[in-house]
């Protein structure tokens, strides 16, 4: 189907992601006696992930574009 | 449930997410294929992850953290003994007769193999139980915002009733839910259901890192807790000696063999989503692919249950904003009358775990005067003593969002076998492509519409979960029996079928009424013919109701197939093992071909196993 599904996913996690750093940075609260500033460490492997999934969703975007203006696809489709 | 500003945003974020998808792909929905069956365009990754997605409904992921704290590591045994082999089977062998037929769904291939009557019977029996599927999971998700007490606080901001959060929870869910499968079908299920999937691990991770953290590691769990909870094999060779109850032939042939290669081979749920994808290859990819993250899953879902138990009831005070606020745990929970929070349901939870209390706030007791303890809520007690708010409104967005994603997998089913298997087969032959389309928009909504009933019936007859179960387990267990002879043995008629499909329920039904788990009343339980025999626990009743049901429908299939004229041979060629052309593997890489995998994936099981031997 035309939209990428790694665009999405990338955006709401980068969203996500953004909003728990940002959370954890601003009001540190370490996790019940374990000591970790949870949210900023997780929002920061959530931002990470949702903009590698946004790299690589336009990747296959451009791929994608290129192939219908007639180049050739880096992977065939199997038959 | 103390959530803020931040935690509502991050669940305003997904479900806008969510819509959003449906809206984006509302323009790619031109023709019937498009909606049902996506296409069968996906790429295999994409189906693999809605393969187990859809699979995920809430009650894996609150039943299996319930398990995981009342049984331990031996509840691993539903995945790796489990759903991975039924998986890889699905995979390399089946995927090529539900893809190369070009059926639809699976009672379609029922048809093309068989006669209208088998298919009829699946597609009927299906429905009806996908439908209650749904309904029950939009139930337990709004029982588990109620108990939680998610939406109270904003409730009582808004001046609305208390009552009403049940109902709001069921119409909400069902109106979202709703939205996306009408806007973009399938697909919007699919992508929805991928976006789910790494919301869950975006959520429970977390939970696993900071619990086993907390505790010391898998050694100072396993310290802290009985010697059986983390070894999955230990005491297997009798039912007395391990938690489960049963002893291991019944567990491999009951649950490893009959119920999940049952359930993962022929349930058009998971099945429909190999179906969409875009190429053979990919399609027998699918469930392996999906086996991957599927096996690493008990991390996720049933270790909390285990550190839940291990936990000793804490000590750190939250700060409230209410002074008069009662703790439980710790954690502020209502400002007065809870009953969850008073000194004896305290002194009497088992880690984390609280007592069953019944309908007066008082610790419900087993007939040896032991406490009953609420198991479903290990993991929701984990959210709250471990993430603290931004956190917590993630793992909760996640809990809900594997709630919705096994309702709109059971809607999408659904419609699709609605609309091919029974309304196109049976009433209106002479459909348009168009209209078919759009008599699969309509099915969506009744179908919601309908599940919306079975939530409400669920409501007032609180054995119906237990009921269902029961008749899921005489429905599916015969199925597999049937679609192995039938994919696997040319011989195998459609009077074969149907007799063996319709006897091995009846034999389900039968064992169940003739048996009855140790302490346990007879009725729902079973024993309601009579007490012939008696097993050490439920689960043992479970898998070997299994068994005979399988073993019976396996048998009369066959001896009635030898007694009635089976179909000619060029009719079965594309549906049969012996009358198709082995598909050549074709120029993929060595790691992509499914056998290959298949192989990865069985060896790394293997290797689970004897870790947590």
């Amino acid at each position: 189907m035309g939209l990428d599904i790694r665009l999405p996913i990338g955006s709401m996690f980068t969203f996500i992601g953004l909003l728990l750093s940002i959370y954890g940075a601003v009001r540190p609260q370490s996790s019940e006696s374990v000591g970790i500033n949870i949210n900023l460490t997780w929002g920061v492997v959530l931002l990470a992930f949702g903009i590698i999934m946004i790299l690589l969703g336009r990747r296959g975007a451009k791929a994608l574009k290129n192939a219908s203006s007639g180049d050739a696809l880096p992977s065939q489709k199997a038959p | 449930m103390n959530l803020t500003a931040i935690d509502w945003t991050i669940m305003l974020v997904y479900f806008a997410f969510v819509l959003g998808i449906g809206v984006a792909l509302k323009r790619y929905m031109r023709t019937s294929t498009d909606f049902f069956l996506a296409g069968r365009a996906i790429p295999a990754w994409i189906c693999g992850l809605a393969f187990i997605s859809a699979n995920l409904g809430a009650q894996e992921v609150i039943g299996m953290g319930a398990s995981g704290a009342k049984y331990g590591i031996a509840t691993s045994h539903f995945y790796w003994i489990g759903a991975i082999p039924a998986m890889v089977f699905v995979g390399v062998f089946m995927m090529p007769f539900y893809y190369g037929s070009r059926a639809r769904s699976v009672p379609e291939y029922l048809r093309l193999r068989f006669d209208e009557k088998t298919r009829g019977l699946n597609a009927i029996s299906f429905a009806i139980m996908t439908v209650f599927s749904s309904g029950i999971s939009m139930y337990a998700m709004a029982r588990l915002i109620q108990t939680l007490r998610i939406f109270d606080a904003f409730f009582l901001r808004m001046n609305l009733s208390h009552e009403s959060i049940f109902d709001v929870s069921i119409f909400l869910s069902a109106i979202i839910v709703l939205a996306y499968i009408l806007l973009g079908g399938l697909t919007s299920a699919i992508y929805n259901e991928v976006l789910q999937f790494f919301l869950i691990v975006a959520g429970f991770f977390p939970l696993v890192w900071l619990g086993l953290k907390n505790v010391g590691g898998w050694q100072g769990l396993a310290r802290k807790l009985p010697e059986s909870f983390t070894h999955s094999w230990r005491g297997m060779s009798s039912p007395d000696t391990n938690p489960l109850g049963v002893e291991w032939f019944g567990l491999v042939a009951g649950l490893g063999f009959v119920l999940s290669f049952g359930y993962w081979c022929t349930d058009f749920l998971v099945v429909q989503r190999a179906m969409a994808a875009d190429s053979m290859s990919a399609a027998r990819r699918t469930p392996l692919i999906a086996a991957i993250p599927k096996m690493f899953f008990p991390f996720l879902v049933i270790l909390p249950g285990l550190i839940a138990v291990a936990v000793p009831a804490m000590t750190a005070q939250r700060a409230a904003p209410d002074s008069s606020a009662i703790r439980y745990q710790g954690v502020v929970v209502q400002a007065s009358g809870d009953r969850l929070a008073t000194a004896e349901v305290l002194r009497s939870s088992k880690g984390l775990i609280p007592p069953k209390l019944d309908a007066t706030g008082n610790p419900v007791v087993d007939s040896n005067g032991k406490p009953q303890y609420d198991y479903d809520l290990a993991i929701p007690m984990m959210l709250l003593h471990y993430f603290p708010t931004g956190l917590l409104g993630l793992g909760l967005t996640a809990l809900l969002a594997s709630f919705m994603s096994g309702m709109a997998g059971n809607v999408t089913a659904f419609n699709t076998v609605w609309t091919y298997d029974i309304y196109h087969a049976y009433l209106n032959r002479k459909a348009s492509d168009a209209h078919l389309l759009w008599m699969g928009r309509m099915a969506t909504i009744f179908g919601i519409v309908l599940s919306i009933a079975a939530a409400y019936v669920a409501v007032k007859f609180n054995n119906i979960m237990d009921m269902l179960q029961l008749v899921f387990a005489f429905v599916n267990a015969p199925l597999f029996a049937t679609f192995l002879l039938g994919m696997f043995w040319k011989r195998t008629t459609g009077h074969g079928a149907f007799a063996g499909l319709l006897s091995g329920t009846v034999a389900a039904a039968l064992h169940h009424g003739l048996t009855l788990p140790i302490g346990q009343p007879t009725g729902i339980k079973g024993g309601w013919i009579s007490v012939h025999h008696y097993y050490p626990s439920e689960m043992a009743q479970n898998f070997w109701t299994a068994i005979f049901a399988w073993s019976t429908c396996f048998l009369v299939t066959i001896l009635i197939s030898f007694v009635t004229k089976p179909r000619e041979e060029h009719e079965l060629v594309g549906l049969v093992y012996s009358l198709t052309e082995k598909t050549k593997e074709e120029n993929v890489a060595w790691y992509s071909r499914p056998s290959a995998l298949a192989g990865i994936v069985l060896g790394l099981t293997l290797l689970l196993n004897v870790v947590f031997w």
